[in-house]
């Protein structure tokens, strides 16, 4: 990404960012409430207009006209007593067949595996409804990875998961992004859990104040300020 | 049109050793209400899971304005203003939630208030108003070959766009983000399955009543939602309670001589109960 900027009504809501995501790399972007970080995913996936460029190169450094991007959101504010399931969740994302007309044995594999990779096979035939937040994330990492993507993009995957859930998640996506050669960016506030499983950190406020391994910019004045600053407001 | 094409449906269900089935009229209204409560039913499914429930509500009290506007225009028949105008309110409620200055529940209240007065007061000028109840109550009975006929191809057309966009409609009530990232334009979609509704909902206004077609769209996959657990099962569930209620409402309000309509939608109800209680004993079981 060069030199990306959005404004909303005149005013910017990103300003200028350089960024390089690289295969097989984890990078986070912290940042505090309102600093641009779903607007930054928002235009990585290609659904609001920009100023700049967004570029994907391949390993020989040419440009496939269209990456495929995993994408697993927030925490999803559906309605719990809808009766979807797992499965129901992969057709409607997979298949051309309504998925109110039943599922066919293709999508049923397809499913099956992609829950393979985040380990959740079991999780197949529940209601959503019924997950929890862990086991909901680790369902939309695994639609996320349905087809193996190039890019894999998180925002806030984590909100609403308790401790042992992020860890095994984290421990699960720094897993994945290794075996299948991923480009990762997560956003996120787990400041902790950053610092061990990412190879890169982002701290965003409407521009890229720094960047460096999670402990260089852990370490910046500026970094710890905002989120000690978080800490006392919530 | 001429009722021709429909001779066999008339002798087989004459045939029935029911005393009702000796009636024509009887026979059309339950061919009639095997076309519009599955349609319904069905798309009640989406209406439930990407919560347009006030949305449906409002385009068919918005009504009062398109038969005003028929009459202004001195239509024969109000229908046409009736769809024009349904289709004028999805792009205008879709049009101020997009702009995000009201909620759209508050947003699509004032325009349902606003309609419904508009359409009264233009349509109760000179004391004239109970030319139009019919409207309000729905005439079932009253249908012809004809209408039939329309209601069979505008059935055909709604299922085809509702099946075509069912999948990002579903993946758009989960998560919104999710459906923009894996889908192309999941709004547009929404936008399309909110004209189709209102089509639907117009078109089946005449025949079911303003007061009570909402509950007809809500009330089988509310009752679904009790008892299934998959998308499939929910889909499957919806539209055999409708075709259950319309029938037995149909036959109901025969013998009671009721409203159709709303006969169809206490029915609808009592299913609906008799779920929820069932559910509640297997949700504490499980």
């Amino acid at each position: 990404m060069r030199g990306l900027g959005v404004s909303r009504r005149g005013v910017p809501v990103l300003e200028n960012v350089d960024l390089h995501l690289h295969c097989g790399e984890l990078t986070a972007v912290v940042g505090e409430n309102g600093a641009g970080k779903t607007t930054l995913v928002r235009c990585l996936l290609g659904e609001i207009p920009h100023e700049g460029e967004v570029h994907f190169l391949d390993a020989a450094h040419r440009r496939p006209d269209s990456p495929v991007i995993g994408y697993v959101p927030q925490h999803a504010s559906f309605d719990r007593d809808a009766p979807i399931s797992v499965l129901d969740l992969f057709a409607a994302s997979l298949a051309a067949r309504p998925a109110c007309l039943g599922v066919s044995r293709g999508v049923l594999d397809q499913a099956t595996g992609g829950l393979a990779r985040s380990g959740s096979v079991h999780l197949l035939h529940r209601r959503l409804g019924t997950l929890s937040g862990g086991e909901l994330q680790r369902v939309l990492l695994a639609l996320a990875l349905t087809p193996v993507p190039n890019i894999l993009v998180l925002d806030e995957p984590m909100s609403g998961v308790d401790h042992s859930g992020r860890e095994k998640f984290y421990e699960l996506l720094s897993r994945l992004r290794r075996e299948y050669d991923l480009a990762v960016l997560l956003v996120s506030h787990d400041l902790a859990s950053l610092a061990r499983f990412a190879d890169r950190m982002v701290f965003l406020d409407r521009r890229i104040v720094c960047e460096g391994t999670p402990a260089e910019v852990l370490r910046d004045p500026r970094v710890r300020e905002a989120f000690s600053l978080e800490g006392l407001l919530s | 049109m001429s009722g021709g094409w429909l001779e066999p449906w008339q002798q087989a269900v004459a045939a029935l050793p029911f005393e009702w089935t000796e009636f024509e009229f009887m026979r059309l209204a339950l061919l009639a209400v095997l076309i519009i409560a599955p349609l319904l039913g069905a798309l009640g499914t989406v209406v439930v899971a990407n919560r347009l429930a006030f949305f449906s509500e409002a385009v068919g009290h918005a009504a009062f304005t398109g038969i005003a506007l028929g009459v202004i225009l001195g239509l024969g028949n109000p229908l046409w203003s009736m769809v024009l105008f349904s289709l004028f309110l999805t792009v205008f409620v879709a049009w101020v939630r997009r702009r995000g200055g009201l909620s759209s529940d508050t947003a699509i209240g004032l325009v349902m208030a606003f309609t419904v007065s508009l359409g009264i007061v233009i349509l109760s000028r000179g004391g004239d108003f109970a030319r139009y109840t019919k409207f309000l109550i729905g005439d079932m009975l009253g249908i012809s070959a004809g209408d039939i006929a329309s209601l069979g191809l505008l059935a055909v057309a709604v299922l085809s766009v509702f099946l075509v966009f069912f999948n990002r409609l579903l993946l758009a009530s989960v998560s919104p983000a999710l459906a923009r990232s894996r889908m192309r334009r999941p709004g547009a979609a929404e936008l399309l399955f909110a004209g189709t509704l209102a089509v639907t909902v117009t078109f089946s206004l005449p025949w079911i009543g303003i007061l009570v077609i909402n509950a007809l769209l809500i009330l089988p996959a509310a009752t679904a939602r009790n008892l299934a657990r998959s998308t499939a099962e929910f889909f499957a569930w919806a539209v055999a309670v409708a075709v259950l209620a319309g029938v037995a409402g149909l036959i109901v309000s025969f013998y009671a001589s009721t409203a159709t309509g709303a006969t169809i939608v206490l029915v609808a109800m009592g299913i609906y109960l008799l779920t929820l209680v069932g559910a509640g004993g297997f949700r504490r079981e499980s």
